[in-house]
């Protein structure tokens, strides 16, 4: 069967190797894990390989209460009940009382869907293995109306997660796993571009010197991510802020750090000897980055 | 094929399974590793390597089992020249592939040098010299299902070399923690209560209207048995001098600990080097604000879990004499080790977690040079690293 390929799309840049990971998962009809630090695109993954290959998307997201069955199909009872007693339907066909969850509404798409399994660690430790058999087998059995849901095309699923728990071993195995690691310098550019084309290069360097320099402070509780960094990009341009000032004040922290303390702390190191302003000898490359 | 790639896994404590690496073969199958090595890297780690804190340990092994396979640079300047006037790449009918089965990287790498003995002009095409295009096991834009490709257009970087810059050394597992990951690993100690035989008393009120209108309006009523945590745990945490460089480690764990709020109960002691018959509590370790251990021992009941942190370092007399307690007006009648006995004794589920690195301790019982081999002796165990914590965790959730 000839398979399309994912390369993928103009508003979303992909590495190398998140791109073979997607198209190894598609080749092998598994799902594909995508973990790695909050704002790195994860979920936005799913809606650029939907878009990139033409299909639908479905997303799935995975609360707290959420349960396996609920993606599967729930069986409207107190509905049926209500209709029993007010005799507005007949409610011997069991099957109007049945919905189809986000998981049979994937298995029963007219084209090839993506599923976006959105923050599976959410959901209560046992989730991942309920849906180790649907996943597999790609069907799933109703009781109440005696149908078989069969998946007519094998949808793509993309599922994410951010480490709260741990998955299960069994589901793990069957997975294709990838780790989105946090763009380098040369990468987070791209990606700022991609969203503000028009950015002067000098604000932009300054932005990315002031923001990498933030991120390798140490003990900060939350690291300022991709999608903040772009908001605070949008705050620069818009307030016509001069690159000059953008690494000797950091205007609008607020959009960059969100707790107190980290706010504090940075403020804290940029005023003291040493700090970003009197820097030499800028640590370009940051560890943590994408491949090219 | 590569079998001893799986075992050179299994070696660098990469958790595969052979279900994964059948996945991997179905995969090499399809050609979805292209012909290179590097393809092989992203595949092999996609389909075996399940958490980003293996990501390292799998470099480590990919480095040692296929260190030395790619061309040198040497060879590769020689015939780079041969290969500059390319022909456009082949276009290999996927029927045509054979499937890879016996090739040697040894062989080959023979082979090209042999091959390289003997050649002294360009080739392209054909199936035997190193050039471009055609089934030659040596060039580029050619095809061969094992061949070792020289120049070319560079897609990646050699994955030897990738796998070499151990660029996922951050996110190993056996590194000391930050309070996030103290945390998640504190949350495992959930699952203990999730097997608790309580009577079925809490009245389930989904799966109550469900099955009433299941029944058409009868009430039914359905009991679930509650899942409250059981898990009540006590904390003690050395804050003697030889600690001060693990201080930030331990108020981390001691952030996590108090941030997890899942337990049924959790208590804070203090200690310095050694507990004797008072705890503190706080980091000072006054008198004036402290508890006598028997106390202690006397109002919490023997199902807590008994963490202790410490770097179980002192001089030999503070554990193993009466009277040898580092700080004045502490004056133990009974030596540290007594009481660490007694702890241990009444808590049916303990550990020690140790911030000093595990390949630094004595082994169990040595008593000659380190009451880090006493203390072993006494309570299990583990490094306070993040994988040092699930294994103690681990052991809370059985009796010893």
């Amino acid at each position: 069967m000839e398979r399309s390929i994912y390369q993928g799309t103009a508003d979303y840049l992909v590495s190398e190797d998140l791109r073979n990971a997607v198209n190894i998962a598609m080749a092998l009809g598994r799902p594909l894990l995508i973990k790695g630090e909050p704002g790195t695109g994860k979920t936005m993954l799913a809606r650029s390989i939907a878009e990139g290959l033409g299909m639908p998307l479905i997303i799935w997201n995975i609360k707290s209460t959420t349960k396996a069955q609920e993606g599967l199909y729930v069986y409207d009872t107190v509905q049926r009940l209500y209709d029993s007693q007010f005799g507005d339907r007949d409610v011997s066909d069991i099957r109007q009382y049945i919905r189809l969850g986000k998981l049979g509404e994937a298995f029963v798409s007219e084209k090839q869907a993506v599923l976006l399994i959105d923050e599976i660690d959410k959901a209560d430790l046992e989730f991942p293995n309920d849906l180790l058999w649907e996943l597999d087998i790609m069907n799933f059995y109703i009781p109440e109306t005696g149908e078989t849901i069969s998946a007519r095309h094998r949808p793509v699923v993309v599922i994410t997660s951010n480490a709260e728990k741990e998955l299960p071993d069994a589901f793990l195995r069957r997975c294709i796993f990838h780790y989105i690691s946090f763009p380098d310098e040369e990468m987070m550019a791209n990606i700022v571009r991609v969203h503000h084309p028009n950015l002067e290069s000098n604000l932009l360097a300054e932005a990315l010197k002031a923001f990498y320099w933030i991120r390798s402070l140490p003990g900060l509780l939350k690291k300022p991510s991709t999608s903040e960094l772009l908001d605070w990009v949008q705050a620069l341009v818009v307030g016509g802020i001069h690159p000059d000032r953008v690494t000797a004040e950091i205007p609008f922290l607020g959009v960059l750090l969100k707790k107190n303390q980290d706010f504090d702390q940075v403020l804290r190191r940029l005023h003291s000897p040493g700090g970003l302003q009197r820097q030499t000898g800028w640590p370009g490359n940051v560890r943590s980055g994408i491949r090219n | 094929m590569f079998t001893g790639f799986f075992y050179t896994l299994r070696d660098e404590k990469v958790p595969v399974t052979p279900t994964e690496w059948m996945t991997l073969m179905e995969a090499l199958d399809r050609g979805l590793a292209g012909a290179s090595l590097s393809g092989f890297y992203y595949l092999a780690r996609a389909v075996l390597v399940k958490s980003e804190a293996y990501y390292d340990r799998f470099d480590l092994a990919f480095r040692r089992y296929f260190d030395g396979i790619e061309t040198s640079e040497k060879l590769a300047g020689q015939v780079a020249k041969w290969l500059e006037n390319s022909l456009p790449p082949l276009k290999v009918d996927p029927s045509g592939r054979i499937p890879f089965s016996d090739w040697s990287l040894e062989d080959l790498k023979k082979q090209l040098e042999e091959r390289l003995a003997e050649q002294k002009e360009e080739h392209h095409g054909g199936s035997r010299w190193i050039g471009t295009g055609g089934t030659s096991p040596f060039g580029h834009s050619g095809y061969h299902p094992a061949g070792l490709r020289i120049g070319g257009q560079s897609v990646n970087r050699s994955a030897v070399k990738v796998a070499a810059e151990r660029r996922y050394r951050d996110f190993r597992n056996d590194d000391t923690l930050n309070t996030r990951q103290f945390e998640v690993a504190l949350r495992k100690l959930r699952q203990l209560s999730r097997n608790d035989e309580k009577p079925p008393d809490m009245l389930n009120l989904d799966k109550t209207i469900d099955a009433t209108c299941r029944k058409g309006g009868m009430l039914e009523l359905v009991w679930d048995r509650p899942r409250k945590n059981t898990v009540k745990v006590i904390l003690m945490m050395d804050s003697g001098g030889s600690m001060n460089p693990y201080a930030r480690l331990c108020s981390q764990l001691f952030q996590a600990a108090s941030k997890v709020n899942h337990f049924k109960d959790i208590k804070f002691y203090y200690f310095h080097n050694c507990v004797y018959d008072r705890l503190f509590n706080d980091p000072f370790c006054l008198v004036k604000n402290s508890v006598r251990t028997i106390d202690v021992l006397r109002d919490l009941d023997s199902s807590y879990r008994l963490i202790m942190v410490g770097d179980a370092s002192m001089a030999p007399s503070e554990l193993l004499m009466v009277g040898g307690a580092l700080d004045w007006g502490v004056e133990n009648d009974e030596p540290g080790e007594s009481w660490l006995r007694r702890l241990a004794g009444h808590f049916t589920h303990s550990v020690w977690l140790n911030p000093i690195p595990e390949y630094m301790w004595p082994p169990v019982g040595e008593r000659s040079y380190d009451t880090i081999g006493i203390i072993r002796g006494i309570f299990p165990m583990f490094e306070l690293t993040v994988e040092g914590l699930e294994r103690a965790v681990a052991k809370l959730k059985v009796s010893k």
